[in-house]
């Protein structure tokens, strides 16, 4: 008979888990011997990544940094009696082209400067946690020190001592805020300092001006495009509608850009000249034209790949089949193809004696190939969302551009954060097939390098070091999106 | 648990049913593709009414209320709420859904907002409050549904029970004069129906206009003013509640109320 009644008298207490499941023994049995495959393939493993280690340290190490060829190379190898090793001379020797390509040498400093001033322009876009205070901080350290490579004058001293004035300042409350009062502090400070997203909108003037050098008029022209079309909307919205106010806000920056800014920049140049020395675009090589595609390209791929994916699911007709038409067709194409028609085919249709810069060519080709890909991956996360979310929005009274702001490109875009990142990464890494066309990105530096008698014959320093640059830079990316991910978790803790 | 245990005393001492019209629903038609879900609706709603729909699944009467707020597009007839005729015209549109607000089955929180940015999300953004406003007022209603303690959580983290209430005081934000419930509490766990259903019950007892969806008819008992019944796509039978349960009048009805009572 079996016993049907039973009452528990007493509740049990908690109590540890087991030693064995708990603490670094329980996370070696669960993880690397739990059951008897999973230790012999644990065991191969080790023994897989000594083996590995070394045959490869022993070749990393090697006496060569200072040698100034391949065969120079050889002997100190030899003299240092190993039986093989890397040639380092050809990273110490070439590793300023490698990063710059050919852009003049006294001339560096500024894509150096413009590479800090990314990161600065980056830090309140990419992460919410740092206060206004140290961003601000970080910018003015960074000019700073960019003024000790800058020429010296009566001018940059004057520079020098407002901008070491303002870092100390910045330093000194940043010491004297209490570790309690942080939080306080920083609020407090954000609403005494300007934001600093301001300074990243400045960025994207001051970047190619940086790069290009050129009178300091044309990125201020460019920016003006900008206050010109939100003018345009300003003063015409009440004049002649919403629509009509939008599509003048459209024309007249792209007319003010075409047509009338040449004029702007050279009348106010020749009263003014104040600008830096220009740079040819075909100076441009190595990491820093990889850099400059790359980022401008990701920067801009993502707002047009969620406008492409946005009017693939829209209702009007003509938006949708052009959408679909563009990701098709882009989709459809290798992007060689597309720099090709960059660096050959677009001349053809251009009217003759234009100047349509190669970079510049190579960017818009890059951008449009991406922002396919990017509106396909958002079109993923878009269909991903319940269509709940859609009607309570609307339900709220929301309108459709309110609702994609707030509720729904929030929650795709998170959806999407793998996706959107794997064609970022993609994309920098494809800036290397810019070589084919004849720019000198870090592999065709690197080809031009092999093509030298003194380090003909060199492999695996020359790509594995090109391999590291671009490890650095996608490692980066995919840890900020692991890190995005975790930050926009919602739905635990 | 019966239905008449969960649902607790009703006070109506200050259920008004006015004279007034907030929903006038005309012969009002709506297909999906080739099938009539709805078929001839005529429906008016007076201002305090508590209007409970029930009847089979697939009768039509989530469809119903999503039409009051346009949520679904009718084909013909015509519905004007509070004055405003609904029509393809955005701007009606947004008018009625901002005075209408909508309590759905699976809450439909945004869970990438904290509890207090999805009451306060609609207030700035539509209603243009600002923000410090809509905060304490999110605060009142808040404290209205018993959870001011859960403001800076995510809806993830809360149980079913409490994210229906989240949403309810969501839409109450809006300072709305109608009320939708597209079957509050078909998604939740017995233990938690009771929650959600004495709030609807709070908000009944201080005379809102409600029309609900519901199988819960201890409350359309106790709360309703009116009972509609429908099938497919009609509105076979409707009355106040004691007379709609004791002495149903059509054969439809008399099966439906057989099976779920």
């Amino acid at each position: 008979m079996p016993q049907t009644s039973y009452v528990r008298t007493e509740m049990v207490p908690e109590r540890a888990p087991p030693p064995s499941t708990a603490g670094v023994i329980g996370w070696m049995r669960t993880n690397l011997f739990d059951g008897w495959m999973n230790s012999i393939l644990t065991v191969i493993s080790l023994a897989f990544v000594v083996w590995v280690l070394l045959s490869a340290v022993p070749w990393l190490i090697s006496p060569t940094w200072n040698a100034t060829s391949l065969q120079e190379c050889w002997a100190l190898i030899e003299a240092a009696g190993k039986p093989e090793g890397a040639c380092w001379g050809v990273i110490n020797e070439r590793w300023p082209q490698m990063l710059y390509g050919f852009y003049p040498e006294e001339l560096r400093i500024r894509p150096t400067l413009a590479f800090f001033l990314l990161f600065v322009a980056l830090i309140p876009v990419l992460f919410n946690m740092i206060s206004r205070r140290m961003n601000w901080l970080l910018l003015v350290l960074v000019l700073f020190g960019a003024t000790f490579f800058a020429a010296a004058s009566v001018l940059m001293v004057a520079v020098q001592v407002v901008l070491g004035a303002a870092l100390a300042w910045l330093a000194y409350t940043v010491v004297t805020t209490k570790a309690g009062d942080r939080a306080e502090a920083i609020a407090a400070g954000a609403s005494r300092l300007p934001n600093p997203l301001i300074f990243s909108a400045l960025y994207v003037f001051l970047m190619p001006w940086l790069l290009w050098g050129g009178p300091i008029w044309s990125p201020i022209g460019a920016a003006m495009g900008f206050v010109l079309g939100w003018a345009a909307y300003r003063m015409l919205a009440a004049v002649i509608g919403n629509l009509g106010a939008i599509i003048a806000a459209f024309l007249v920056p792209v007319v003010w850009w075409l047509f009338l800014i040449g004029y702007f920049v050279s009348a106010l140049s020749s009263v003014l000249p104040i600008g830096l020395e220009p740079v040819d675009s075909r100076l441009f090589g190595g990491l820093l034209l990889s850099v400059t595609i790359g980022v401008t390209a990701i920067a801009i791929s993502l707002p047009l790949g969620i406008v492409l994916a946005l009017g693939r699911q829209s209702d009007l007709m003509i938006v949708k089949s052009l959408s679909v038409m563009f990701i098709e067709f882009i989709r459809g194409v290798p992007l060689i193809t597309l720099l090709f028609v960059a660096s050959v085919l677009l001349n053809i249709f251009m009217p003759p004696g234009t100047n349509f810069d190669i970079i510049l060519r190579v960017i818009i080709m890059a951008t449009l190939f991406a922002s396919a890909y990017m509106a396909e991956v958002i079109r993923g996360g878009l269909a991903a969302l319940p269509r709940g979310q859609y009607e309570a929005a609307d339900a709220l009274g929301l309108d459709y551009w309110k609702a994609q702001r707030l509720i729904i490109m929030p929650q795709a875009l998170k959806i999407s954060i793998p996706g959107i990142v794997s064609t970022f990464i993609g994309l920098f890494k494809d800036t290397t097939l810019v070589s084919i066309i004849g720019l000198l990105d870090p592999l065709g530096i690197g080809n031009a390098i092999r093509s030298n008698a003194a380090w003909t014959g060199i492999v695996w320093e020359l790509y594995g070091f090109i391999a590291f640059l671009f490890f650095v830079f996608t490692f980066s990316m995919s840890r900020y999106s692991m890190y995005l991910e975790r930050r926009l978790r919602t739905d635990h803790g | 648990m019966s239905a008449q245990e969960i649902v607790r005393e009703v006070d109506h001492s200050h259920m008004h049913v006015s004279d007034k019209m907030a929903i006038e629903i005309r012969d009002m038609n709506k297909w999906f593709g080739q099938f009539h879900v709805l078929r001839d609706i005529n429906l008016t709603v007076y201002e305090g009414e508590r209007i409970v729909i029930c009847g089979p699944s697939g009768s039509g009467k989530s469809t119903l209320i999503r039409c009051i707020n346009r949520l679904e597009e009718h084909q013909a007839g015509s519905i004007v709420v509070d004055g405003t005729e609904l029509s393809s015209d955005l701007k009606n549109v947004d008018k009625v859904r901002s005075e209408v607000g909508m309590v759905f089955q699976h809450f439909n929180l945004f869970p990438h907002l904290s509890v207090l940015d999805n009451l306060t999300l609609a207030p700035i953004w539509v209603r243009k409050t600002p923000r410090k406003e809509a905060e304490e007022v999110a605060m009142q209603y808040l404290e209205k549904v018993k959870i001011p303690e859960q403001a800076l959580k995510f809806p993830g983290q809360l149980s079913g029970g409490q994210q229906q209430r989240v949403a309810i005081a969501r839409s109450l934000c809006m300072k709305p004069k109608i009320m939708l419930f597209d079957e509050p509490t078909s998604a939740l766990d017995p233990e938690m129906i009771k929650e959600v259903l004495d709030t609807m019950i709070e908000l009944a007892e201080e005379g809102m206009t409600m029309l609900v969806v519901t199988h819960e008819m201890g409350f359309a008992e106790k709360v309703a003013n009116r009972v509609i019944f429908m099938d497919a796509g009609q509105i076979v039978e409707q009355n106040e509640p004691t007379e709609f349960f004791n002495n149903p009048k059509s054969d439809r009805t008399k099966l439906f109320l057989s099976q779920i009572l």
